[in-house]
């Protein structure tokens, strides 16, 4: 490492571009062949839902563009195909293909907006925990054990059913992005709190924060500028698990009709819609909204798999 | 308690430096234990049929005195356990005593809230001892270099704070461009040396020094020592060294203070430490330097072990292993003593001159 930087202009320092070509992280991803491929597929999932109103051929959203005589149509390679519908359509005709770029779109916002609530809190509530200690520690930890006793889908059981009671369905299906973002994100919280405080322990005693210290910084400072940097592999390492953690629990939820409604799906939405069709016949409507559920989980976690691999500090130190 | 402090400093310094001799920092009766228990579920025993509240600690110091005059370098020397770097911390205000009292130029420091203490920060700084952790593998030197002067002197221009990091850089031998590198991208001593300038960025009186040589190579201790010689010439510092490196208290110490189990067993300027040993225990230490000329060395073997600092010994803590002990030693705690040459020793057979 010295000599390659001793090889750079003095006074000029390596930029962020040039220090990542050099990094660990970019040469193993060179040479995993699984790792390029899950991202190039995560990419085209992610580009793809999110120019959604650009690709999709019709409006899911739009009930003018959808022809209910169109409906249970199949894809293209099955007879009877109608050339307008790629993927086929749904119960309702919609284009099949269209709405599950708007479902993954749904999915994937969903899925990120519950993992950065997750992680707000969570390292947060980590890092004071295991900064602090004491009676900080104490109850940040049995809030996390009472939390954990609950397992997402009751939350959001409870907090479903007491909102569509208290504020409508209308209300609920108005805000069910909003609502599943916070289900999932208060649920899930402290998966994200305990590894942040097991790193945040192991770092608070090493000498570089008692140097800080020493300086007389404020905790707020030594706690976010010093442990919180050395403490991100592992974080970004949960972030990829709790991303298709998250996506799954939201198709769960919505496949328990607890989540995106029918107006608005996503990808769990979709494929309970086309579960009633499985037996007529109607395959198409339950399993390819499925298949892209499961190549998206599957690209996320096998890219989760390859990061914990790089950034474990057992296999490598940096 | 400052002129209780300054009248006590006149009475240990030999006379010829009474006029210069002032306390910086003054350390009394200090005390920590380190609870072994847990929290209050954990303590809580049945012992005969009743329900008691059953605590252990660990006893890292206890009852420590120790001033530190203005200009000097103390050290601080005994074994691996002895509490020395407990006391560095404590003076720090890394850990609360348990009990006791830290004045700094007469102020007492040891109870001040992080805020209170934000000016003596300024005026205390401390090297650690393991160069690898003590560098955020995270900032780069120049962000860590920073970092102090930005806290402690809000009102600088962006120009004013590179200009007082490249002349601590300067000042450690450390090239000024290698700034935006990284802690990791240097050997020990280098990381050291910055670690140094860190400590200096401030222009601080006082420096407690965790043996900060010792997790380094040897060839690079002499550099490091010598680093810490001419800051010290140059900036008129005070240290508080601790060390476990009897040579390095030769060469670098003005007095001595030896410690075993948490307690202070014998303060002497160097020389005379080393001339004549007074205390028992340090006497073992001194014999148990490896010397060249000796093909048969004389070295003083002590019985048994220290013991653990959780039950500590009554009386003398040295008393076990003392070839000197009597009875008196088993009851009673000896207190630090002056000796007629401005030695102070805590031994009772010293003081009855049985020794």
């Amino acid at each position: 490492m010295t000599m390659t930087t001793k090889s750079v202009p003095k006074s000029k320092s390596p930029s962020h571009f040039q220090r990542f070509r050099d990094s660990y992280l970019w040469y193993s991803f060179k040479s995993d062949r699984t790792a390029q491929l899950c991202l190039a597929v995560f990419i085209c999932l992610v580009v793809a839902a999110f120019a959604a109103p650009l690709i999709a051929p019709t409006d899911p959203y739009d009930l003018r563009q959808i022809d209910i005589m169109a409906s249970e149509l199949p894809p293209f390679w099955v007879d009877g195909a109608d050339e307008r519908y790629s993927l086929g359509t749904d119960a309702q005709g919609r284009d099949l293909w269209s709405i599950i770029l708007y479902g993954t779109r749904v999915s994937l916002l969903i899925g990120f907006g519950a993992v950065i609530l997750q992680a707000l809190l969570g390292v947060t509530f980590g890092l004071m925990a295991g900064y602090l200690g004491g009676r900080v520690d104490a109850f940040f930890m049995r809030l996390a054990d009472i939390q954990l006793s609950f397992s997402t889908l009751m939350v959001a059981i409870v907090v479903g059913a007491v909102v569509k009671a208290t504020m409508g369905s209308s209300f609920y299906s108005q805000y069910a992005v909003l609502m599943l973002v916070l289900i999932i994100g208060l649920a899930e919280w402290p998966q994200y709190a305990r590894t942040v405080r097991a790193s945040v322990l192991a770092e608070k005693n090493k000498e570089y924060v008692d140097a800080a210290r020493v300086m007389g910084l404020r905790s707020k400072r030594i706690m976010f500028r010093h442990v919180l940097p050395n403490t991100l592999s592992p974080i970004f390492v949960i972030s990829t698990v709790q991303i298709a953690n998250a996506i799954i629990s939201e198709a769960a939820l919505s496949f328990l009709g607890l989540g995106m409604p029918e107006t608005h799906p996503s990808l769990g939405s979709l494929i309970k819609a086309g579960f009633d069709y499985i037996q007529s016949g109607s395959w198409w409507i339950t399993l390819i909204p499925g298949a892209v559920l499961v190549v998206l989980v599957l690209s996320i976690n096998l890219l989760g798999d390859w990061l914990r691999d790089v950034m474990n500090p057992r296999l490598y130190k940096g | 308690m400052n002129t209780q402090a300054s009248a006590m400093a006149e009475h240990h310094i030999p006379a010829e430096n009474v006029e210069e001799a002032q306390t910086l920092l003054q350390i009394c009766d200090l005390k920590k234990r380190f609870s072994l228990s847990g929290d209050f579920l954990d303590q809580l025993r049945f012992k005969g049929g009743k329900l008691v509240r059953h605590q252990e600690h660990v006893h890292a110091i206890n009852g420590v005195n120790l001033e530190i005059m203005r200009g000097e370098a103390l050290c601080v020397v005994g074994e691996s356990g002895c509490g020395k770097s407990t006391v560095a911390r404590t003076v720090m205000g890394l850990i609360t005593p348990s009990e006791g009292e830290i004045h700094y130029d007469g102020q007492r420091i040891d109870h001040l809230s992080s805020r209170q203490l934000l000016p003596y920060r300024k005026r205390m700084q401390m090297i650690f001892q393991n160069p690898y952790a003590s560098l955020n593998p995270r900032m780069t030197i120049q962000q860590t270099l920073e970092e102090p002067l930005r806290l402690h002197h809000p009102t600088w221009n962006r120009q004013q704070i590179a200009d007082k990091v490249e002349e601590v850089m300067g000042s450690v031998g450390i090239d000024p461009d290698w700034g935006k590198r990284f802690g990791h991208e240097f050997s020990g001593g280098q990381r050291q040396r910055i670690a140094i300038a860190r400590a200096l960025a401030v222009d601080p009186e006082f420096i407690v020094a965790d043996e900060p040589i010792s997790a380094l190579d040897v060839s690079i201790q002499a550099q490091v020592l010598n680093l810490l010689m001419e800051a010290q010439h140059a900036r008129n510092l005070t240290y508080l060294f601790i060390t476990h490196d009897l040579a390095v208290v030769e060469h670098f110490g003005t007095r001595v203070a030896v410690m075993y189990l948490g307690t202070v067993c014998e303060i002497a300027t160097t020389s005379t430490l080393f001339a004549k040993p007074r205390h028992p225990y340090t006497q073992a230490l001194l014999s148990s330097i490896p010397r060249l000329e000796d093909d048969r060395p004389q070295h003083i073997r002590l019985k048994g072990e220290v013991p653990t600092p959780v039950n500590l010994p009554s009386g003398c803590v040295f008393h076990g292993r003392c070839p000197y002990a009597n009875a008196r030693c088993i009851q009673e705690i000896p207190p630090l003593k002056m000796q007629d040459d401005g030695t102070r020793v805590a031994c009772h057979a010293v003081e009855e001159g049985r020794l």
